[in-house]
């Protein structure tokens, strides 16, 4: 197919419909709007369905209802609208759906801006549904990772009949880069031992619910969500580690910022600054095994545009052998390679005083 | 001759009087004497021979426990 | 030829409901089982169950079904409906989950011209969280947060579902109807019926309501409870067709 300039947008749609998602519900929040507008315009032409919903929680019980039949369902949203999705991503978990939604955040909180931010970061990995549930989060840092982490995120919904999410941040939502759409295949994975398709043939009825007034029975099924859970942790962490063999500072960046930290890793290198990245692809499940091979590592630096909500996972990461502080921008500025440069390099003279 | 033969499925029966109410024979009551399973004065029959098939008592039971099958349709 | 005047119909599954004794939310259910069972559409049907007492429907209706959560059934029927275009839709909701909570659900849905049919339980109060003011409850009627009686200074008129549905041009069928005497319940049968039928000839979305009783929230033993619907409710809620047919250009 050869590589063609999209939009981070553009891509999401397309990816899905390349992992046969034929089924959208979204509704219109900036910096987003080019997901819906895509999937308006070519799900018809694939004999797929785009319903514009009224509200951003309508279109996630649209997500819970078509999930039911155990089709490839996805929505999309931003910042205040992935909060009004939360009532129904529990309910997704609960009652165990797969389905995958787009979150691109912007800043907050509230109405906040509609310029790029990752101060979502909480919101998609702790969510703010009610319950005990965990969603898997990817977090991609080019269009080309996008399209692939769209795709898997579909399986890995599928696999474990839980909802996914993609999240990125308004920059790669609005950006373009050159991007080659390659079909993923993986294993299929048969639901109609569970999907609500009507009884036809069947004995039994089928029924997707989250409720449980037994208190056993749901200890019970909590149990069982907590399995998965579990089996996720243990299978599916996600992170690319850089120059990090002898880093004496690790910078933890995903998305947007790990493409700039990217380049100021680079132009330290070149000074002889013993500087790299851990950056993780997969939010929730932290990838903590990333941090167990850091040999010469005496400081992290999170660095995310937000306040810095990932500095408690590195911290965990870290098991407190090496300082962790925040660096980045909020309000929907982006920090400078030369502003991140001289963060690292104070640190970096800090963490030599020290020793 | 009962042009209506009741099915009572009296352990289904909430004792809410529904059926009783809307009986134009005037043949249903509590049954006082004993309880179902659940516990309640379930409903009984005490005339069935003047039961006019008119299923109003199954139409408005709320908890399916009467099924009415056709009597003598020749008399009555 | 059959040897029953009334016999069960398989549209329901043999578990009994947990309702209290006299609610005609049982009646109604059994009307709808007995729908889908005249149409033959029981085996290509999917329930959407809400929240409020009906919440378990989903245990009664002997089809697939999916629980949605507070209001957002016709959300989660559009969901469904929209993968099976085919199958047979409706949604069961209370007053408090359709004319309250999801009020933006099931106007949009409604705006839509979903092909879903939607079975609307009207019976004045919240039954299962405990017999609270309701956005239908009628002037001057007590319930647990209206303990003087719904005053229409503070919380204004009740809501009139079907008068607010027929506006919406997409509409193609709205009608009330009660459960308060053997003849209101097969009137209340041949509305659901013709929305169900609607459905299944792609006419598009129907909509019943059903005005119902909670004798236990109202205070009220079961036979008065059905004295209470035709005295008090019918007068503000009139019985009827409100629109048979969309309104397009």
């Amino acid at each position: 197919m050869g590589k063609e300039l999209m939009k981070g947008s553009e891509v999401v749609g397309a990816s899905a419909i390349l992992a046969g998602c034929n089924y959208f519900f979204g509704y219109p929040i900036t910096p987003q709007n080019e997901i819906p507008e895509f999937m308006a315009r070519e799900l018809p032409l694939n004999n797929g369905v785009f319903v514009q919903a009224e509200s951003e929680t309508a279109a996630i019980n649209m997500v819970y209802g078509a999930a039911s039949s155990g089709r490839r369902v996805m929505t999309s949203s931003s910042s205040p609208g992935i909060a009004l999705k939360q009532e129904g991503i529990s309910y997704c978990a609960g009652a165990q759906l797969p389905c995958v939604i787009v979150s691109v955040s912007r800043a907050g909180p509230g109405l906040g801006g509609i310029l790029t931010s990752q101060a979502d970061y909480n919101q998609a990995t702790r969510g703010g549904g009610n319950g005990d549930y965990n969603v898997p989060v990817y977090a991609p840092a080019d269009l080309q990772e996008l399209s692939e982490l769209v795709q898997h995120a579909f399986y890995v919904a599928d696999k474990y009949r839980n909802p996914v999410m993609v999240l990125i941040d308004g920059t790669l939502a609005q950006m373009m880069e050159p991007v080659e759409l390659i079909k993923i295949t993986y294993p299929e994975i048969d639901h109609m031992q569970w999907s609500v398709t009507g009884r036809k043939d069947r004995k039994n009825n089928h029924i997707i619910s989250s409720i449980y007034l037994v208190a056993d029975e749901l200890e019970q099924h909590n149990h069982w969500l907590s399995k998965k859970y579990e089996q996720i942790v243990n299978l599916e962490e996600k992170a690319e580690i850089y120059q990090c063999e002898d880093a004496e500072i690790v910078v933890v960046a995903y998305g947007t910022s790990s493409r700039i930290a990217r380049t100021s890793i680079d132009n330290l290198r070149e000074k002889g600054v013993r500087v790299g990245m851990i950056r993780p692809i997969s939010l929730w499940p932290f990838p903590f095994s990333a941090f167990e091979n850091l040999p010469c590592c005496k400081y992290c630096l999170s660095v995310e545009l937000s306040m810095g909500q990932m500095v408690s996972d590195v911290i965990l990461a870290s098991k407190f052998k090496y300082p962790v502080t925040h660096f980045g921008r909020v309000g929907g500025n982006m920090f400078t390679n030369s502003e991140l440069e001289s963060e690292i390099l104070t640190r970096m003279s800090e963490v030599a005083t020290n020793d | 001759m009962a042009r209506g033969v009741l099915i009572i499925d009296r352990n289904r029966c909430k004792g809410c009087e529904l059926c009783i109410s809307v009986c134009p024979v005037k043949i249903l009551s509590l049954d006082y004497e004993n309880a179902n399973i659940k516990g309640y004065q379930p409903m009984k029959i005490l005339s069935p021979e003047k039961c006019i098939g008119c299923c109003n008592c199954a139409v408005i039971c709320p908890d399916q426990v009467i099924e009415i099958m056709k009597g003598d349709t020749n008399h009555g | 030829m059959t040897d029953f005047l009334f016999q069960k119909t398989n549209g329901l599954t043999d578990k009994q409901t947990h309702y209290c004794p006299g609610c005609t939310h049982g009646i109604i259910h059994r009307l709808v089982a007995e729908v889908l069972e005249d149409l033959n559409v029981v085996e290509e049907t999917i329930a959407i169950a809400s929240v409020g007492c009906s919440v378990l429907s989903y245990e009664y209706f002997n089809t697939d079904s999916i629980q949605a959560s507070h209001g957002r059934a016709p959300a989660v029927a559009t969901g469904i409906k929209r993968v099976f275009p085919n199958q047979i839709v409706f949604t069961y909701q209370g007053d408090g989950d359709l004319a309250s909570i999801g009020l933006a659900e099931i106007i949009a849905a409604a705006g839509r011209g979903e092909n879903i049919t939607v079975i609307f339980v009207n019976n004045a109060i919240y039954g299962m969280t405990g017999g609270q003011m309701a956005p239908t409850s009628l002037v001057g009627q007590k319930t647990s947060t209206s303990p003087l009686g719904r005053n229409p200074l503070l919380a204004g008129m009740p809501l009139k579902m079907c008068e607010i549905m027929s506006q919406i041009p997409s509409v193609e069928y709205v009608s009330r109807v009660s459960t308060h005497s053997p003849l209101a319940i097969r009137q209340a049968k041949v509305a659901i019926k013709k929305a169900f039928e609607n459905q299944r000839a792609n006419r598009g979305f129907s909509f019943v309501e059903i005005l119902s009783s909670c004798n236990i929230g109202w205070g009220l033993p079961p036979v008065e409870a059905l004295k209470w619907i035709e005295s008090r409710m019918i007068s503000y809620y009139p019985l009827g067709v409100y629109k048979d047919g969309k309104d397009l250009e």
